[in-house]
This record gives structure tokens, sequence and C-alpha cells, in this order.
């Protein structure tokens, strides 16, 4: 999936390289090709607009939106009202009702990244550095894991956790809400693992691993001080798709009903209301799918931007 | 060659049967059962029905009971539609699903293949920008969105499409498949053009021309032959990709194949059509990537049947 995102390369064939400073570390010398990436940095742009609009946006609204405008029902788009994109047919804001599901969906996508990295990072270097049978046996896991349909684990996910919820350091996550990213995650972790596993496979016979050994470290603070940090470079790369991704997957579930689900709002429960109203109002659908949209672009068009600057193989 | 598709035929049967033993042990894990309801049900009753079942037995017994049940193309009764069997069900929905995604899968490769092959041979004209912005819409915009969109624009707005009935003719059937070709369209038409920019500046391709055989026969008989490689390998997930969409598609144009029972039946704890139509989809993949592989074989001498 990774080297299909690109977008076409309209650059000359056989163009050499531009030329980059003497004496500039290969990381700043990333970041500086990245920033030379307009339309990436647009993008990054687009995003913060977006995700601050969510956050704080719905604060300029009044505190009861939630329960819908009696005197306003079915507003029109009027964007100098106090409805700037109309009411539905309950009297609730459109855009308010967009923005407030925007934050569970941005924080769902990034936050169920986030966790997966750490989780792929930390069981790829362990499968890679102990290799032997323990490598065997953790990869075929995840093979298993990939080979199942990911609908599937996200019903069971969803069956287990539906009525209890989750406790993850003393936040409490309501079922639906933890079903969904409990589901993000065990979807998303299993290819920057492979990923995290290929590069500890690589950097477990290198010196500066040996000379720890030697030095008397423990496996496992090689495996968290030396061969974890070295392997995030090359799943950092990868992050960005699995924020595209956790959101496209949480707006999946939800609009297949197994995600969020009302009085809360994401942008694919959202969506899923709008589909089933298209021919009363098509703004419930386009509202929120334009959002949606407008990320997963922004998204696109960032992990090519990263993809381009940081990785090695592309140059 | 046919010994190549029997071994590996034979060596996917584990992966498929690895698939059902997690199903059917996860299932049962799960809480709630599928006669577990809020009706209050005397205890002799709901023993009774569960009996009836064999969901008393131990869950290995239960398990050798479905597997040998499959041998003999018995999937067992649905629980919830009670008067109907798992291979009864299957059989009504599974050509419905079947129609929408192979044309599907057929339109989107040749779709995708004809947008690559015309953009690489002129880079950065119209064509090459409208494939570009097909992928990208076929990339970024799900088809949870696009399918609703088709539905306002063609059926509301323009009304010369049905939208959410299904009577079988074509003019049901435009919609769904135009959106389950999109974000394939998008992945195949992108691997075609890279992958012929690379092949038409190979030296081979450069001799094909220098013969004098003529732009056309070069690029469709010559340059296609390596081009088409990456093509043929993506369609093993391709068609995964086809079959997670025609669950979506089968709820957003309310068409009655197997993809809505996927859900459903997980739900309401319907073992013997999880376990039907999980074992089924897990087959399809399972034959894609085989095809995919015999296919890729037979165009390329480099694969070895090793």
């Amino acid at each position: 999936m990774s080297d299909l995102a690109l977008p076409p390369s309209r650059g000359v064939p056989g163009e050499p390289p531009e030329e980059m400073p003497a004496g500039l570390s290969p990381f700043r010398a990333s970041l500086r090709r990245f920033s030379n990436n307009h339309l990436a940095l647009i993008s990054i742009v687009i995003l913060v607009l977006i995700a601050l609009g969510c956050f704080f946006g719905p604060m300029f609204y009044p505190a009861d939106t939630d329960l819908g405008d009696i005197d306003n029902i079915s507003a029109p788009i009027d964007l100098l009202s106090a409805h700037p994109f109309g009411t539905d047919d309950q009297g609730r804001d459109l855009l308010y009702r967009v923005l407030v599901g925007g934050q569970v969906s941005l924080s769902l996508g990034f936050f169920g990244a986030f966790v997966s990295v750490l989780v792929s990072i930390a069981y790829g270097s362990t499968a890679g550095y102990l290799g032997g049978r323990v490598d065997d046996v953790m990869m075929r896991a995840v093979d298993i894991l990939l080979a199942l349909p990911f609908i599937f684990l996200a019903i069971l996910i969803k069956i287990v956790l539906q009525d209890s919820g989750l406790n993850i350091l003393g936040i409490a996550f309501d079922g639906p809400i933890a079903s969904v990213f409990v589901a993000v995650v065990v979807t998303l972790w299993l290819t920057p693992a492979v990923i995290a596993r290929g590069q500890a496979v690589g950097l477990r016979n290198r010196e500066f691993i040996e000379a720890a050994r030697a030095g008397g470290m423990s496996q496992f603070q090689i495996i968290t001080q030396h061969i974890m940090p070295n392997s995030i470079n090359v799943v950092i790369v990868y992050s960005s798709l699995l924020v595209l991704e956790a959101i496209l997957t949480e707006s999946f579930l939800s609009f297949l009903g197994l995600g969020v689900q009302p009085p809360d709002a994401s942008w694919g429960s959202l969506i899923d209301e709008g589909a089933g109203r298209i021919d009363t109002d098509p703004r419930l659908l386009i509202l929120p799918g334009v959002f949606l949209a407008a990320v997963l672009f922004c998204l696109n068009y960032i992990t090519d931007g990263l993809r381009d600057a940081f990785d090695p193989n592309e140059r | 060659m046919l010994k190549y598709a029997i071994y590996r035929t034979l060596k996917s049967l584990p992966t498929l049967l690895s698939l059902a033993i997690i199903t059917f042990v996860m299932m049962r894990l799960a809480p709630g059962g599928p006669f577990s309801s809020n009706r209050r049900v005397p205890p002799e009753v709901r023993a009774n029905v569960e009996h009836a079942f064999h969901l008393d037995e131990p869950i290995w017994q239960q398990f050798g009971r479905w597997i040998w049940g499959v041998l003999h193309f018995d999937f067992g009764p649905s629980f919830k539609y009670r008067d109907h069997t798992v291979a009864e069900l299957i059989h009504l929905g599974f050509p419905v699903s079947l129609e929408v995604g192979a044309w599907a899968m057929v339109i989107s490769t040749l779709v995708g293949l004809a947008l690559g092959i015309a953009g690489a041979l002129r880079r950065n004209g119209p064509i090459d920008y409208t494939a570009g912005a097909i992928a990208m819409i076929g990339l970024a915009i799900p088809i949870y969105v696009i399918g609703p969109i088709l539905q306002i624009v063609f059926g509301v707005d323009l009304g010369w499409l049905p939208i959410a009935e299904w009577r079988g003719g074509w003019e049901y059937k435009v919609m769904p498949i135009i959106t389950l070709t999109l974000p394939n369209i998008a992945y195949v038409s992108r691997l075609m053009r890279g992958s012929m920019i690379e092949t038409i500046r190979t030296n081979y391709v450069r001799t094909a021309r220098a013969k004098g055989i003529g732009e056309r026969r070069t690029i469709l008989k010559h340059a296609m032959k390596g081009a088409i490689m990456p093509v043929i390998a993506y369609l093993g997930p391709a068609t995964a990709i086809t079959v997670t969409g025609s669950i979506v598609v089968e709820t957003v144009f309310q068409i009655p194949g197997i993809g809505r029972y996927f859900v459903d039946s997980a739900i309401s704890r319907d073992y013997p059509m999880v376990m039907g139509v999980t074992v089924l989809y897990g087959g399809i993949i399972v034959f894609a990537n085989l095809a995919t592989d015999i296919v890729r074989g037979i165009l390329d001498p480099k694969v070895s049947y090793e």
C-alpha cells in the first residue's frame, strides 16, 4: 500500500537531485526537503486549521446546541446567521455537530495511530532482536492476524467491549468508543510491526549492539535503549499513513454501525446518518463527507511528502 | 504447473482451517449467545433449545461436528433466519454479490490499465491529469461517501437511476459497480503508470521500436508484458478490497447479497452463518491469491514454481 499512494512524479527523469549545502545532518536535510514540498506544507496548514476548528470552534456556540434550536428547524445555509450551515430536522446546528464529530474522529485517528506505532515498535523490535523461535512464533501470530478479515475482528472486539468500556490510565472510555479504539489499534499495528522487525534484524549484529552486550546490558535494556530508538525513524514515515488509515477505519466502522453511536458522533456515524436521508437533506451527508475527505486528502499529501523527504530508498 | 496449482491449494487449506478455528473459538468466547434475549425464558426451555443446536457440548466437539458437516457441504441451520440453512442463504445471496463484485474487478482492472498506459505515454497530458484526479478521489474519498453522493446526483437530482432498491436489472447495478471500482481504478492506474514509464525506457522496448514493428504493437505486446506484472501481483489485495467494499456497497444500495450477513450474523451470534460467510470470504481471498500466483507464473518466466 505504502508505495501506491504516491502522486504522479512530475519531475524530469534523470534530473540530478537538488544540491544540499554541505554539513547538513541527514535529518536536517530531510526536513529541508520536506519544507520545499509546498503541497505537503499547505496540507499541514489545512489539517491544523481543521483540527483547531473542531476542538475550539464549538466554544463559540451557545451551550445548548446539542439539544437543538427549536425556533430554527431545518434552517437553510446562511453564512451570516447563527447557524452558518443550517440545522437539521431537530434544529441541531449542522456545523456544530460536524465539528464535535471531528473531535472524536481526529482524536481516535491520531491517538490510535500513536498507540499502534508504540505497540508495533515494541513488538517488532523484540521479535527481530531475539530472533530464532521467539521471532518465528511472534511473526506467525502477526501473519494470522493479517489474514483475518478485520471487520470480523472489529465485531468481536465490539461484542467484548461494548458493555464494559475501557479504562486506560485512569481515563474511562465508554463501550462504543473503546471498541473502535481497540479495533483501530489491533488492525493497524501489524504492518509497522513487520517493518520494525526488519529493521531490528538488520541492527542485531551491528557493532554497537555487540558492544552493549559486551558491556553487560540486559536484553531488555538493549531492546528498549538501542533497538527501539533506531527502529522509530523507519516507522515514523509510515505513521502519517497510519493516521489516515486510523481515521478511515474509525469512520468505516461507525458507518457500518459498529463504531461510535448516538449520542456520541463522529464523521463516520454522521455520514451513516446522512446517507440514510439523502433524499430529504443531502447536507447531512455532504458536510461531514467534505470534512473527512479534506482531512484524508491532506494526510495523503503529507504522507507522500514525508516519504519523499525521509525515505532513503526513494532518493 | 498443474502440480504447483495443486500444491498451492493444499498449502492454503491450513490457512483456511486456522481461520475457521480462530473464528469459531473467538465467537464462542465472546459474551452473549444466540438465544440470550431480553425475553425471560424458563431455563429448561433454553437448555432444550441449546441442546437441539448442540450448544451444550464442549467446544472441540462442536467444532468437530461443524467440520464434519462442511465436508458433506452442510453448513448447518441459520439461528436467525430459522427456516433457512446457511447453505440456502448463501446460495440465494452469493450469485448477486459475485455478479457485482466480479464486474467491479473486471472493469476496474481494464479501466485502470487503460488510464495508466495512457498516462504513461502522454505524461502530464490531459489524460494523465484526469487519471491522477480520479486516482486521488479514489484514494481519499471512502466508498461510503462516494456511494451516497452518486445516489444524490444520479438518483435524486437527475432521476436517471433508481436508488436503494434491487430488482436485478442492469440499472440497479450501475452505481454499485462504479462505487466499488473507484478505489481499485486508483491503485491499478497508479501502478500501471509507474511500471509502464519504467518499462518503455528499457532496452528491449527500444529494440522493438528499432525493429519498426509500430508503436501500437510495441506498447501492447512487448512493453505490456513486462509492465503488467505489478498489477497482476496487486489483484490478490484488490480482491480483498472489493470483498470488504461489497459489505459497504450492499448496505448503501440495499443489494440482497451476502455482505450484509457478515455484520448481521456476528452481532446476532448466528454462529453457523458467521462461520459460513467467513470461510466463504476467506476462501475467495485465498483463491484470488492462488490465481494471481499462477497467472504471474505464466507471464513471468522468472517466477519459479519451486
